[in-house]
């Protein structure tokens, strides 16, 4: 059985932290960075559990501020 | 080639737009100028020169499609009468403000409101200051007869295309609805979209592999670079001012007492002055062809040699205020008008002058 | 395999598009004009058009889309972005030309430039954010605004006698003849995006077709207007809007 991983990368300097992309995410892979903000204030997303990530590009598609990026790789 | 034809006012200025190379008109119907729109049709342009013509859902309508054109460097034009130009108003102060070349027409009636269909000039102030939001101006000639009707269309459109900026025709009704004979010009091809994009590169053409977006707005939320867009506004009205006044003049060498009138009502003055001078009145007449810019340093110096001057406008008295500027008080400036589409005969006018100007009377 | 040998371009499936400029979006967080800019970008980008399209901003909240998205613009005067569009797309037939319109400047100032430029069937696409409140002045009610909605000037709820009814007008639209393509989408979930992305690029194919006008109406949030947070407002918009103003095609012909 062939297994997806994924990755993602998140501008946290672009990001507001809207949060929608934590909860788009089918993998709880995200999270708001609570204790810490980015240059304009805002608790930035980032891959807090990135082991869980299957590369669905789900957050990067609800994304407002296009600031992720997303990585897959299948393993045979 | 050239072609004599006998026409009205408001035919001649669709045939000239064709002949022009005009790209678009976009219009709505509004009495007395309804012919421009009804021969662009009839013509159908767009068979032969590929012109865009469309009547509009309303005058709001079409001006902001003669906003879009401009924006992509197409020659676009559209004409209504006074309330119809009141609606456009919005539409101007923006494409004032985007530096949009384009040509608005104004056969005027009487106003205000709905008014009358019957000719006026009471849209002076709304033509010469503004008439929208803003400081700016429009390049206002104002025709007096058919064949000015059809030469200020490429005049029109090359100084708005030479400084970016809108120009408009304000015809009065007469004008607008009267039949002469008139020369239209050469008819000359419309520019190619490479000659459209290297006479305006600023124009939303699409990038077409330029290395920039053209983005075409009038708004600029930071106040100090909103202050350089209007003193680069303003440098452009001052280089107008400098270079594009005209005007026509007759029987002035020797004027004791001078007429000042535009439009059509120039025209009734120049006969009431062919009447007085046979009685040996000394009387000149001068016509400001651009309205805006006004020709106040011709008025000015011919203040100091006149007596009196006489400003006769189908309106309660509008272009005078330019007038008596011009003057500088040095003479003293009265008004003769007549309103709500009542045009004067030359014996009124005459009338009035020795009215003002008792010792002018033979 | 770890997460720095899966982070490689070769990997790489989703990437912010190249046609968004560099700039900060001046949106709120979570607000559905960065997604709707985000996929006109894409969109823009895999369809090669670049090159040959012109976008028309309104006045509203994507009064500066002129700033995000990398192609030439003409921003418009309140409501008259249809009308603009119109000139352009005739004078440019060879161009995609498209509005980008929120609910006060198509449904309320610009209902008829909206109607008479859709009746004409322009070939030109407009996207038609409906987040039932004007976001830019305030928060105050649309003419999309739910009955019982709190805005700036509905403060105690929109009431029918008062300020009348929710203006469906994308259901108008669809009732004309010049019409081709008549969608309401939405941007709160992925598989909803992800629908709109496909609703807009067709709205694009018809335009360079010829095939008349075509409406996205995409039903979005306003979290500052609406006082929730992003993710409420999501919610509240799925369980609320989509009641008066359901989602899916309403013309596709």
């Amino acid at each position: 059985m062939p297994k997806v991983i994924g990755a993602v990368t998140v501008d946290a300097m672009r990001c507001k932290g809207c949060e929608l992309c934590v909860v788009a995410c089918p993998t709880h892979t995200l999270a708001l960075k609570s204790n810490d903000v980015n240059d304009r204030g805002y608790h930035y997303a980032y891959a807090a559990d990135m082991a869980t990530c299957i590369g669905c590009a789900a957050c990067a598609t609800v994304c407002p501020d296009a600031c992720i990026e997303v990585y897959r790789v299948i393993e045979k | 080639m050239e072609e004599v034809r006998l026409m009205k006012g408001n035919e001649a200025i669709a045939h000239a737009a064709i002949r022009y190379g005009a790209d678009g008109y976009f219009g709505y119907p509004i009495t007395p100028q309804s012919e421009v729109l009804e021969t662009l049709e009839a013509e159908m342009p767009w068979e032969t020169t590929g012109m865009v013509v469309l009547q509009a859902e309303s005058e709001v309508a079409a001006i902001n499609m003669i906003y879009g054109g401009a924006a992509s460097g197409k020659a676009v034009m559209t004409s209504s009468s006074s309330p119809g130009i009141s609606l456009k108003q919005e539409g101007i102060s923006y494409i004032a403000a985007a530096e949009l070349p384009a040509l608005i027409v104004n056969v005027m009636r009487g106003g205000p409101g709905l008014g009358t269909i019957q000719p006026s000039q009471a849209d002076y102030y709304q033509a010469t200051k503004g008439g929208g939001h803003g400081d700016y101006h429009l390049i206002v000639l104002a025709p007096a007869t058919v064949q000015e009707m059809a030469d200020f269309v490429a005049l029109g459109f090359d100084l708005a295309f030479k400084y970016r900026t809108p120009a408009m025709i304000l015809a009065d009704g007469i004008v607008g609805q009267m039949m002469e004979k008139v020369v239209l010009p050469e008819p000359r091809a419309r520019r190619t979209q490479a000659e459209v994009e290297a006479q305006c590169p600023w124009a939303a053409t699409g990038r077409h592999g330029r290395e920039h977006r053209n983005v075409v707005t009038s708004l600029e939320l930071d106040p100090s670079r909103m202050e350089l867009n209007n003193e680069r506004f303003q440098r452009t009205y001052a280089e107008i001012e400098a270079n594009e006044v005209r005007y026509a003049e007759y029987y002035t060498d020797d004027a004791e007492y001078l007429i000042v009138a535009f439009g059509s009502v120039a025209r009734i003055c120049l006969k009431a002055i062919e009447d007085a001078r046979a009685k040996g009145v000394k009387v000149g007449l001068l016509r400001p062809i651009t309205l805006w810019p006004f020709p106040k340093t011709r008025i000015g110096e011919l203040a100091s040699q006149a007596k009196g001057i006489l400003t006769v406008e189908l309106n309660a008295g509008q272009m005078i205020d330019d007038v008596r500027l011009a003057s500088e008080c040095r003479v003293p400036v009265a008004h003769f008008g007549r309103m709500g589409g009542i045009v004067p005969n030359p014996n009124e006018v005459l009338d009035a002058l020795y009215n003002h100007f008792p010792e002018a009377k033979p | 395999m770890t997460p720095e040998e899966i982070i490689n371009p070769a990997n790489r499936v989703y990437a912010r598009p190249r046609l968004l400029t560099e700039a900060n979006t001046h949106y709120c967080p979570g607000c559905s004009h960065g997604v709707v800019h985000r996929i006109v970008a894409e969109l823009l980008e895999e369809m090669g058009l670049e090159n040959r399209a012109v976008g028309v901003a309104p006045v509203g909240c994507a009064v500066f889309a002129y700033n995000y998205i990398d192609v030439d613009w003409v921003e418009a005067a309140h409501g008259r972005a249809p009308a603009v569009a119109t000139a352009l797309s005739r004078l440019n037939p060879d161009n995609l030309v498209f509005t980008y319109q929120g609910d006060g400047d198509l449904a309320a100032i610009g209902t008829a430039e909206t109607i008479h430029a859709a009746n004409r069937g322009e070939n030109i696409a407009i996207i038609f954010i409906n987040n039932a409140i004007y976001g830019m002045t305030g928060g105050q009610m649309a003419p999309t605004t739910l009955l019982g909605q709190k805005t700036a000037t509905t403060p105690y709820g929109r009431r029918a006698d008062l300020n009348g009814y929710p203006l469906n007008i994308t259901d108008l639209l669809a009732q004309l003849r010049g019409t081709c393509y008549v969608t309401r989408q939405a941007v709160h979930t992925a598989a909803a995006a992800r629908k709109t992305k496909a609703a807009i690029k067709k709205a694009f194919e018809n335009a360079l077709a010829g095939k008349g006008t075509s409406v996205v109406e995409v039903v979005g949030t306003c979290s500052s207007g609406w006082k929730m947070t992003p993710a409420q407002a999501n919610d509240w918009m799925a369980e609320h809007m989509t009641e008066h103003y359901p989602l899916g095609d309403l013309k596709n012909e």
